[in-house]
């Protein structure tokens, strides 16, 4: 295959993973400023934070659903914005238009241009259902990918790429947990605290999961134990690992050669496999979440290396 | 008078549009309105798109698909096709030889200035032969009809013809929507072309290569705008796509840059004009190419197609001589005709033309997409005269011929049918063997009255029936 088409399909489904991350990561924003007791600015200050784009914003300053609106839906000058990313992953599937079948091609490619249309004020209006059609798109890729693609090397790639980027997805969304700050009357255990904790779960569509593994009750430790360390719910940053290990595998084999990526990758699934939530508190979760995110990078980087990425 | 592709001469309905008038009658023409808004979202959902230079708006157009289909029988393709197969073997042996000895010229059949001072002439071919003798693999031919059994060649295409995707998706749109439609008619299929495409740029493999041949599609990349067609092609014979970047040289071998590393490729079915492919070779200043690609060429490392230099042949000054090529390689009479056509370098012709400017169409010789133009019934006293100063500075530089009136088609309009100028162009691919598949493009002027057929320009396109 050539490096090209490999790197292009790694990043078109990072791409549209993305897409929906930055989607899932607005639901949970508006979720929390409309919990009890939101100030309605460390909420999105919160959202501004995890994706690196505090600097937009300023450190001072209210920061309203419309900048948000604004910046990280339709803004295609910031490559997290949901437009932005629905249209590089258009572009990248264009240039390898034969390493794609018709129908995921057909998923990329209709409705790409639907964000252009949208002023601000519209697509608050619209939130919801923007948000659930920016899911809808990735969801079908996925669903054309998975019943009609090639087993060969660039679905290795493709399904890396996307485990990659979902793994980072959910360290964020965890990691805005970190960066709200709980008003000084509520006490870490809290009611809100609860909400905040709830509204990742409800975020990474993982409340119902969650709830089959640990019955009724929450807990930041079984919420942290869940989307870190299930290898069975397929947001969890183990299960994502998994994946990419799995994938750097069949690469490895397709191309009867072990890469440093390859022996990242199982590293990060062995170090995460023996941990456990307690160890991660008292390490501290932030730090643990960026100590991941950082991992992360550095496997993207192997890769590309790896398989002579341009 | 319009000869009509439907009612023939004396006003009935002709056998072979039987089927398709009773169908328009069956579905109403509100219904094939709706239909027809089918097939466009479909068509924008599979992504068949051109992109429009210079121009704002959508960058990714939709090419206007009319449903009525063109029909031609049996009887008339069998002339047809034989009328191709000859022209493009007659073509190919004159870009042989005005790369060898250039005997035609030295026969005095075609004047020496016009093939050897011509942009298109490129030098860096000379003495050499390609895999098969073969320069132009797939020669896309112009035809326009202009009464029952009145064929005429309007241009030929001798690099890289495109517009075959069109041919094949429309068949397939139509036989996708409609397959009542080919139940009840014996239409030819088309859908065979990627296959045979494959086969005949593997049997032109250079002598370097052992096994079976790695034939790839090279195409200057995805803002191009015949991408769709380059990236289709590739699928449907399962070959890579590459750009440029893609490919290096090493010791006169062709390699593309793959996840295993280096992979030799063999043939490259190459949609980049001739300047763009080696900046070693051809121009200096380009970024776009492969460096020492043309080198490798020559040394029998791998094999283009088409051949470098191949648009000598389909130039418009060259265009005149091709019914005495047929005759003078092959010994043949031409089976198709050319458009009489005045050549403004010549002082007899120069002075015709000049003095019935409104009447003809003038052509730069090295134009193309059908810009350029003068159409002199159309045109203002005005317009006439710019053009007309153009042709006293550089009379060389025009052809002229009659306004031809192009054979109507029905073709849907917003209140019902209506007739439509169309043309025709069939692929014919020369390999070890000539093949050519029932069937090509026809494209058809939407505006009333007008003659252009060029999407650039506003044209459509329409499936093409083969009856058997």
């Amino acid at each position: 295959m050539l490096s090209r088409t490999a790197e292009n399909l790694f990043w078109m489904a990072r791409y549209m993973e993305r897409a929906e991350s930055t989607a899932r990561l607005l639901t949970m924003g508006q979720r929390m400023t409309i919990l009890p007791g939101a100030t309605m600015r460390d909420e999105w200050r919160s959202v501004v934070q995890v994706t690196g784009c505090e600097d937009v914003f300023g450190r001072d300053g209210v920061i309203r659903e419309s900048d948000i609106v604004e910046h990280l839906m339709l803004n295609p000058d910031n490559p997290s914005s949901i437009r932005a990313c629905l249209g590089r992953a258009r572009a990248n599937a264009k240039s390898v238009r034969t390493a794609l079948t018709q129908e995921m091609w057909e998923a990329l490619n209709e409705g790409w241009r639907k964000l252009e249309t949208y002023g601000v004020a519209d697509a608050r209006r619209d939130f919801a259902e923007l948000i659930d059609w920016v899911k809808n798109r990735a969801m079908t890729f996925r669903g054309a990918t998975e019943s009609g693609h090639l087993r060969n090397e660039g679905h290795d790639f493709l399904r890396a790429g996307g485990a990659l980027e979902r793994a980072q997805m959910t360290l964020r969304l965890l990691d805005v947990k970190y960066y709200v700050l709980l008003p000084e009357t509520e006490v870490v255990g809290g009611h809100r605290d609860h909400y905040q904790w709830t509204s990742v779960l409800h975020a990474l569509s993982g409340s119902r999961a969650y709830h089959h593994v640990y019955g009724g009750s929450y807990s930041p430790r079984q919420i942290t134990d869940f989307l870190m360390l299930n290898r069975q719910f397929p947001r969890s940053v183990l299960y994502c690992f998994d994946q990419i290990a799995y994938r750097l595998q069949r690469l490895a084999h397709w191309h009867g050669t072990r890469t440093a990526a390859n022996l990242r990758s199982e590293e990060m699934v062995e170090t995460l496999s023996r941990s456990n939530s307690d160890e991660i508190f008292v390490r501290g979760l932030h730090e643990t979440i960026q100590g991941k995110i950082v991992q992360c990078n550095r496997l993207g980087l192997e890769i590309a290396e790896a398989y002579h990425f341009g | 008078m319009t000869f009509s592709e439907m009612l023939g001469e004396n006003g009935d309905v002709r056998d072979c549009y039987a089927v398709v008038q009773q169908w328009v009658e069956e579905t109403g023409i509100e219904g094939l309105h709706r239909r027809l808004g089918e097939a466009e979202a479909i068509f924008r959902r599979i992504g068949i798109t051109f992109a429009v230079y210079g121009e704002g708006g959508d960058p990714e157009r939709l090419i206007p698909f009319d449903l009525l289909p063109r029909v031609f029988t049996a009887m008339e393709w069998q002339r047809l096709e034989a009328g191709i197969r000859q022209r493009a073997a007659a073509l190919n042996a004159f870009l042989h030889d005005v790369y060898h000895r250039g005997e035609i010229i030295r026969a005095g059949i075609v004047p020496a200035d016009i093939v050897y001072q011509n942009k298109a002439y490129k030098p860096e071919m000379a003495n050499f032969s390609p895999p098969g003798r073969v320069y132009s693999h797939i020669v896309g031919i112009d035809i326009v009809r202009t009464g029952l059994s009145d064929f005429m060649v309007l241009e030929d295409n001798c690099r890289t013809p495109s517009g075959v995707s069109y041919m094949l998706e429309n068949r397939e749109i139509m036989t996708r929507m409609f397959p009542e439609l080919f139940a009840r008619e014996r239409v030819a299929p088309v859908d065979n072309y990627p296959s045979q495409l494959l086969r005949t740029l593997q049997e032109v493999a250079p002598p370097a290569c052992k096994g079976q041949p790695t034939v790839v599609v090279l195409t200057p990349g995805s803002l191009n705008s015949a991408y769709y067609e380059h990236s289709y092609l590739a699928d449907l014979m399962g070959v890579e796509l590459v750009e440029p970047a893609d490919l290096f040289v090493d010791e006169g071998l062709v390699y593309m840059k793959t996840t295993c590393g280096p992979t030799r490729v063999d043939v490259i079915y190459r949609r980049i004009d001739d300047d763009y492919l080696d900046p070693l070779a051809f121009r200096p200043d380009s970024l776009l190419g492969v460096p020492g690609l043309f080198h490798a060429y020559r040394a029998g490392g791998v094999t283009l197609c088409s051949a470098p230099g191949s648009g000598i042949a389909d130039d418009k000054a060259i265009y005149v001589y091709v019914p005495e090529m047929i005759r003078f390689y092959l010994g043949e009479t031409a089976i198709l005709q050319n458009v009489p056509t005045w050549q403004c370098g010549r002082q007899a012709d120069y002075e015709h033309v000049m003095a019935h400017l409104a009447a003809l169409v003038v052509k730069e010789v090295h134009g193309s997409g059908g810009y350029g133009m003068l159409i002199g019934p159309q045109a203002s006293a005005d317009e006439i005269e710019k053009y007309a100063a153009r042709i006293r500075a550089n009379p060389g530089e025009f052809i002229a011929q009659p306004t031809l009136d192009l054979s109507a088609s029905p073709t849907l309009g917003p209140a019902g049918l209506v007739q439509r100028h169309v043309d025709f162009r069939p692929y014919c691919l020369v390999g070890r063997d000539i093949r050519l598949v029932p069937g090509g493009l026809t494209r058809v002027a939407l505006a009333e009255g007008s003659l252009v057929v060029n999407s650039s320009q506003g044209g459509g396109v329409k499936d093409t029936w083969v009856l058997r």
